[in-house]
This record gives structure tokens, C-alpha cells and sequence, in this order.
């Protein structure tokens, strides 16, 4: 009885939000009906579905980082955590991220009840009018944001996380953690509003939020078995597909193009295109940045680090890619290459982080929010209509300031709340599986099931078709008798 | 009966095959094994660690014949197999009690190398 009215309340709560909404909308004006607010929808939902495919190489990037006992682990967590946070963030976060202009979050918008009228959806969302944009697309757009930041957080805790530790944070983060956070800095909250911060696309929101949370879970989680010698030296531990890890490379550099000049919240005007090159020259800057120094330590082209390279010039671009020049983008991401390199291996000395992301999405994000204090055009400033131009062109260290309390502030309260919850978890249901579990691999221990099958079970080369268990043939039977009463080679 | 094992490099097995299915011996077997000797591991670099692997892969070639056939099957390995570098391998030879066919469960030296004409790869 009791499990029947737990269910029962969310329901209950669900449709009474949700069903006005649908009965209203079918006599409210459309909201698409000016040229402008539909050229806006059409390329806000091309690049948030560009965004979205970021999950795929997250994912490759994961799987190609893990070992082949874990392969299948990153696929399942990828599609359970973009699934929960689609949910949680329709129903709850988008609503405190953009349901109004108050300092800390929003207030309306919950199930994205809005209406669809500009006029009656922008009450509820602001944006919405001012950007003359769908609430729809916008909403799809954050949220991707959302599933990109969440996945951040689970690169660095491969090969030794309970699926279940994914799911309690997963809520937590897209209902709550996150939008609030993108409140202060991208929905009109207290960090954009009164301190001026610049953030264009979330090299602080998504990003080191994302790397934040990494952090947290990893100091609680600890290294993977066999990282560290018995004196506390780190052993690479191979992943086991370089090419996937390529392939994820690539999909995020592409799902980036989305990302950044989508965050213009529209293809009037054609700022978005400039935001496509400043992005490029940035990802291709950390490559050459990144190769190069690695060359320089180590004598060797890093794969490895030729691709957390790309992933810091992109991180570090994301914030100042709507407020710099041409020029300044090769020199941010080349910064963040460098970063990135020495990074990795301080990290690598502490902490486990197998795919790098508390330097490729921490600290060349932290760079990335930074840089904008330093190279923010007078002309881009005012075209957003968010803080000051950097310190390059004004000579004051002002914008620096705003910059370096918002990395501060974010840090600050993701790490805390973070680092609660995952030692919550660690307390109660436990953050680890067990000793046994991470070295037969996560794959059959949480999941099952191989990734690769085949590398693990040996099957025959082809079967008979005949039955399983039927007879033999005898033993010293003429060989012609034998082959055509030969039966078992099936699995036995 | 005699077995004859050897640990070559990879790239010394087309040539070995290649010979002894021309002297008639088509019947041998490979295993994708890993070893040391003098030779030392790899050091491999990924992402800023290092990380040493203390064995080498090697192909292991396996084959029975007649003690007759013993010293032509040696000749042909050590002649494609050694660079005359560390890392060429070794052979090992292994006296053999028995052998049967499990197709027919014959047994005995007519099951090792000795095939009609129609049964040899070509």
C-alpha cells in the first residue's frame, strides 16, 4: 500500500503539470511563426543535435581508454546516464536554470509547462523572448549541455565505479546540481548579472563543473588496481583501442561545432559562423601544442595526448569562442595543449584519472574562463552584453577578477555538494565494486555479459546444425562412416 | 616419433611452412606465445607513464615426424628462422610415444606427414 502511493504521487504530480500544458498549447499561437524565431529553431536544434552526438564519442573515447573487460560497461553507462538526465532535466532543471532572472535559480518552466506563444512562454522564460527563440529548442539545447557535463564527470572513474553510485548522482546532477549552477552563469543568475562573468558556451558550466565532479568521486573512489607500485609510482595502464579513442576524438571535435557556435542561440546576423573557425583553430592549436611538448618529454607522437589535446584547445575555447578574435583562439587552445600535457602527468602521480578528464575538461576549462579576461574584444563584449573587454585591449585586470571568482565560486560549491553526495553513497550502498568484481571486469561483474564475447568465451569454428549431445561417432569407425555420422562440435 | 618445438619470429613462419609443405611435411601447428630470453621487453609510452612489457610475442611452431624426418624439419627452421640477432628463438626437440588420428582413431607414424596426393594443400 505504501509502495503504491509512492508511486502514485509522482504520477499524480506529473499529469497535473503536464496535461493543462498540452491542453493549452493547441489553441495558443504558434511560436514559430515569424521567419526569424524559425531560422533561430532550425539551427539551435541542428546544433544541439550535434551536441547530443557527443555522448557517441564519449563513449568511444571511454571504451577505446578501458580495457576490453570493461568495453560493454561504458556503453550501458552512457545510454542510462543521457536518459536519466533527459527526464530529470525536462521535468526539474531546465525550470531552475532559465525559469526566471532571480539571483540563485529559477522558478518557472517545471515540465516545461510554458505555453507556446513567445509572449506566454517568455514570462516563464526570459530568454525565450529576447533570443525570439522556440522554448522548445532552447530547452533541448540545455539539456544537452546538461548530458554533455554529467558525462565528464564518469571518464575519470572507468574500470572500478558501481553502475549504481551513476544513477543517485545522475539525478541529483541534472535536477538539480547543474542547473543551478548554469543559472549563475548562463540563466541571468547573480555570477552573469552582478559579478559579469563571461562564459559563452561553458568552459565553467559544462566543463569544470563536469571535471569537478570527476574529482570528487575520484578522491573517494581511489586508483585502479595495479596503478601504482609498491613505491607509489604510476604504470600506464593501456586502454585497449586507439582508434576508438580517435574516433571519439573526432565525434566530440565535430559535436563541438554545435556546442560552441549553437550557443549563439541563432544563425541571424551570422556570428555563429565566426564562432565555427575560432573553435577550429583552437582544437587544432592544442593537437600541435600537446604532440609537441609530449615529443619533447618523451621522444614519442602520444596518441593518447594528441587527442587530450584536441579535447583541452576545445574546452579552453568554449567560454571566450563568442567573445575573441581569429587571432586569439590558436594561441588559447595551444595554452591548453601545453596544459594539458603537464596535467595529465602531475595528476597521473596522485590520481587515477584514465582518460585525463580533471586536466583535459578541469584545468584547461579553468584556462579556458580565464583566457577570456585576457583576450575579450571591446566589439564582443558589447555585442553580448556581458562584462568588460580583457585585459589585452583595456589594460585592467577587472574581467580577469570576475573570471577567477566565477572558476572559484563553481568549483567551490560543484566540489562540495560533489564530494557530499558521492561520500553519501560511499557510506550507504558503496561507491566501489569489490576487489573480485574489478578484475574479471566490469562487463561480466555488473553487466553480465563480455564486451567482446569472443576474446572471452571460445566458440567452435562453425556448427554442425545437428542437435547438442547426440551421439559420437565410434571409436576406429571407417573415416567415410565418420564424417557422415559426424555430429557434436557444438558448444559441450 | 620426435616433436619438434620452436620459438620463432613471426615474420620467419610463411617461409618455414612455406618449405616444409614442400618436402612434404604439411602437418604442423601454431601457437601465438609470449617469452623472454636475452632479449629484453618493450617499453611502451602512453600518456606521459611508462609501462614495461617483459615478454615478447613469438610464435611457437609444433611439429611431430619421424625420427627420420627429424633433422630435415631442424634445417629448414634454422635456415629461415635465424637473423643471427638476439631474438631469434630456440628448438626444442621432444621424444613422442604416440600419435592417432582422431578422425579414424588409426594410430602410429602413417598418421603424422604422410598424406595422398588429393589431401595436401595446394
Amino acid at each position: 500500500m505504501k509502495k503504491r502511493l509512492l508511486i502514485a504521487g509522482p504520477v499524480a504530480a506529473v499529469a497535473s503539470l503536464v496535461l493543462p500544458g498540452i491542453a493549452f498549447g493547441a489553441e495558443a499561437t504558434p511560436i514559430l511563426e515569424t521567419p526569424e524565431a524559425s531560422i533561430n529553431a532550425m539551427w539551435v536544434i541542428v546544433a544541439g543535435v550535434l551536441v547530443m552526438f557527443m555522448q557517441a564519442g564519449f563513449l568511444l573515447l571511454e571504451v577505446g581508454f578501458s580495457r576490453a573487460k570493461n568495453a560493454g560497461a561504458g556503453v550501458a553507462k552512457v545510454l542510462v546516464n543521457f536518459s536519466i538526465a533527459s527526464l530529470c532535466y525536462w521535468a526539474v532543471g531546465f525550470a531552475l536554470a532559465f525559469g526566471g532572472l532571480g539571483e540563485i535559480a529559477g522558478t518557472h518552466g517545471f515540465f516545461l509547462n510554458v505555453g507556446s506563444s513567445i509572449e506566454e512562454a517568455g514570462k516563464s522564460i526570459p530568454f525565450v523572448e529576447t533570443y525570439s527563440i522556440s522554448p522548445a529548442a532552447f530547452m533541448f539545447f540545455q539539456f544537452v549541455f546538461c548530458a554533455v557535463s554529467l558525462a565528464i564527470v564518469w571518464g575519470a572513474t572507468l574500470e572500478r565505479i558501481k553502475f549504481s553510485a551513476y544513477i543517485i548522482y545522475a539525478v541529483i546532477f541534472s535536477a538539480v546540481l547543474y542547473p543551478v549552477m548554469s543559472h549563475w552563469i548562463f540563466g541571468g543568475g547573480w555570477l552573469q548579472a552582478n559579478i559579469g562573468m563571461q562564459d559563452f558556451a561553458g568552459s565553467t558550466v559544462v566543463h569544470l563543473i563536469g571535471a569537478t565532479g570527476a574529482f570528487a568521486a575520484l578522491l573517494l573512489l581511489g586508483p585502479r588496481i595495479g596503478k601504482y607500485t609498491k613505491d607509489g609510482k604510476p604504470r600506464a595502464i593501456p586502454g585497449h583501442s586507439m582508434p576508438l579513442v580517435g574516433l571519439g576524438v573526432l565525434i566530440l571535435w565535430l559535436g563541438w561545432f554545435g556546442f560552441n557556435p549553437g550557443s549563439t542561440l541563432g544563425a541571424i546576423g551570422g556570428r555563429f559562423a565566426e564562432v565555427v573557425v575560432v573553435t577550429n583553430l583552437a582544437a587544432a592549436a592544442g593537437v600541435v601544442a600537446a604532440v609537441a611538448v609530449m615529443y619533447m618529454l618523451s621522444k614519442t607522437i602520444d596518441i593518447g595526448m594528441a587527442g587530450n589535446g584536441a579535447i583541452a584547445g576545445l574546452v579552453a575555447i568554449t567560454a571566450p569562442s563568442g567573445y575573441v578574435e581569429y587571432w586569439a583562439a590558436p594561441i588559447i587552445g595551444a595554452v591548453a595543449g601545453v596544459i594539458v600535457v603537464f596535467g595529465v602527468i602531475a595528476i597521473e602521480k596522485i590520481i587515477d584519472d584514465p582518460v585525463g578528464a580533471t586536466s583535459a575538461h578541469g584545468l584547461a576549462g579553468i584556462w579556458g574562463t580565464l583566457s577570456c579576461g585576457i583576450f575579450t574584444s571591446p566589439r564582443l563584449a558589447s555585442f553580448n552584453e556581458v562584462g568588460e573587454p580583457g585585459l589585452w585591449y583595456s589594460g585592467s585586470l577587472h574581467q580577469l577578477g570576475a573570471q577567477a571568482l566565477g572558476v572559484g565560486v563553481a568549483f567551490g560549491c560543484v566540489f562540495v555538494v560533489s564530494y557530499g553526495i558521492f561520500w553519501l553513497i560511499k557510506k550507504t550502498i558503496g561507491l566501489r565494486v569489490t576487489a573480485e568484481e574489478e578484475d574479471a571486469g566490469l562487463d561480466i561483474s555488473e553487466h553480465g555479459m563480455y564486451g567482446y564475447p569472443e576474446q572471452f568465451i571460445p566458440q567452435p569454428e562453425y556448427s554442425t546444425g545437428l542437435p547438442f549431445g547426440a551421439a559420437p561417432p565410434p571409436v576406429g569407425a571407417p573415416a567415410a562412416a565418420a564424417v557422415s555420422q559426424m555430429t557434436t562440435t557444438t558448444e559441450s | 616419433m620426435k616433436k619438434i618445438e620452436a620459438f620463432i619470429r613471426h615474420e620467419a613462419f610463411e617461409p618455414i611452412r612455406a618449405e616444409l609443405l614442400d618436402r612434404g611435411f604439411p602437418s604442423l601447428s601454431i601457437i601465438e606465445a609470449k617469452g623472454s630470453g636475452r632479449q629484453k621487453g618493450i617499453v611502451e609510452r602512453y600518456r606521459g607513464s611508462t609501462l614495461t612489457v617483459n615478454v615478447r610475442p613469438k610464435i611457437k611452431l609444433e611439429v611431430v615426424v619421424e625420427d627420420k624426418d627429424k633433422a630435415v624439419v631442424v634445417e629448414t627452421i634454422l635456415k629461415h628462422a635465424r637473423t643471427g640477432e638476439v631474438g631469434d628463438g630456440k628448438i626444442f626437440v621432444l621424444p613422442v610415444e604416440e600419435a592417432i588420428r582422431i578422425r579414424t582413431g588409426e594410430g602410429g607414424e602413417p598418421v603424422l606427414q604422410l598424406h595422398e596426393e588429393s589431401e595436401l594443400p595446394t
